[in-house]
């Protein structure tokens, strides 16, 4: 096997529900922390109700399937910056019809200065806005549209 | 061929028509290029949260009575692209039943439950990278991709390996299935060595007399660490 390259990736499918979830599975942190709710979307702008998203940061890790309004929510630390890199979350998205997982991040709407400097933001040229969520009194929105008008950029894995 | 277009050429394209659920859901935008160094190292086990007991890896003892099937012992190695163990790490299972049908309650395939089979398994890999799920053979499945199309026997894997770019979810085909070749989820994979990989081995040696069945499949994962392959 090994000398052979990894192992392809396969669709999640549609039916995982029962069987990744887990208790607390959204809640990275027991604490307090940043709320994150966002929707998935598709590039006919219909809400994806069968898709998973995963988020780390540092060492935390949480888990949301999107439910029937293709609607995911966290609770995870703000992380700090590191260098020159912005804070920021990474998330994955496995979905039904993405043979791969697409990969992307989530920075902060409070850390204009600290953005305006990322290189990656920079890297995502003028669709940056995408990766930045918006503050809804005191809940970070960030939606994920996988396609089409306002397709989020997602990064090559 | 370079290290880059083997991998390339083993890794399923987000847009593949043959299979319809892709054409709302592929970005069509090109993917932006990070240098590997900027990317997240996961520092520990963070999936530590999610449970894992020992029970979890036999399917057939999770309910009072053992489920309708074909018995199978599924076990393999999970290995870096340098072909070292991956220890305790956690892979994560689900499946269909023997008649194809998922507990799922969005599968509307009308073949029957099984009450004693919900056909979801995790554990972690030992001190040789090696997992090991005891199980039923799924049964194949009708779905709606076309008039006709019916999706090979096949066991869903979910793994995370040492780094953000380790994870991994795909899916297991068992060896001789008619339904392979004529799959569109299998068949995007360019290079059929590729999909060769996905398919397990029937091995004597796991086989369990007069009680199951043995198949043999290891994983690759990626790293940022993976030595550049020659093909």
């Amino acid at each position: 096997m090994a000398g052979q390259g990894p192992t392809p990736s396969q669709t999640v499918g549609p039916f995982f529900g029962f069987a990744m979830p887990f208790p607390d599975d959204t809640r990275a942190v027991s604490g307090d922390g940043v709320r994150i709710e966002g929707q998935l979307l598709d590039g006919a702008g219909e809400p994806v109700p069968d898709g998973l998203i995963e988020v780390w940061q540092g060492e935390e890790f949480a888990r949301c399937r999107t439910d029937p309004e293709g609607v995911f929510h966290f609770v995870v630390s703000k992380p700090p910056a590191n260098g020159s890199h912005a804070p920021h979350l990474e998330l994955y998205v496995f979905a039904r019809g993405l043979l791969r997982q697409l990969a992307t991040r989530l920075y902060f709407p409070d850390e204009e200065a600290a953005n305006a400097a990322d290189p990656a933001l920079e890297l995502a040229g003028d669709r940056r806005a995408t990766l930045v969520a918006r503050d809804e009194g005191g809940i970070l929105r960030f939606d994920i549209r996988l396609q089409g008008e306002g397709e989020t950029v997602f990064f090559e894995l | 061929m370079s290290a880059q277009t083997t991998e390339e050429a083993f890794e399923p394209p987000y847009l593949w028509p043959a299979y319809r659920s892709t054409v709302l859901r592929a970005p069509k935008q090109p993917l932006v290029r990070l240098p590997s160094e900027w990317f997240h190292t996961i520092p520990g086990p963070v999936y530590g949260r999610v449970p894992v007991r020992p029970e979890d890896a036999d399917l057939t003892r999770q309910h009072a009575g053992e489920p309708l099937g074909e018995r199978i012992i599924l076990t393999g190695r999970v290995l870096d692209s340098d072909g070292r163990p991956v220890r305790g790490t956690l892979v994560e299972i689900w499946q269909a039943n023997a008649a194809g049908r998922y507990v799922d309650p969005s599968d509307q395939h009308p073949a029957p439950l099984d009450p004693n089979f919900t056909g979801a398994g995790r554990c972690l890999t030992d001190a040789e990278g090696r997992y090991r799920f005891v199980t039923v053979k799924p049964g194949a499945y009708p779905w709606r991709n076309d008039h006709n199309a019916w999706r090979p026997a096949h066991v869903h894997f979910s793994l995370f390996g040492s780094q953000l770019s380790s994870r991994l979810v795909t899916q297991m085909y068992f060896p001789g299935d008619p339904l392979i070749p004529q799959d569109p989820i299998l068949e995007a994979i360019p290079d059929p060595r590729g999909r060769e990989r996905l398919v397990a081995a029937f091995d004597r040696e796991v086989t369990q007399p007069e009680w199951a069945l043995g198949y043999r499949w290891d994983i690759v994962l990626r790293g940022r660490d993976a030595t550049p392959m020659e093909a």
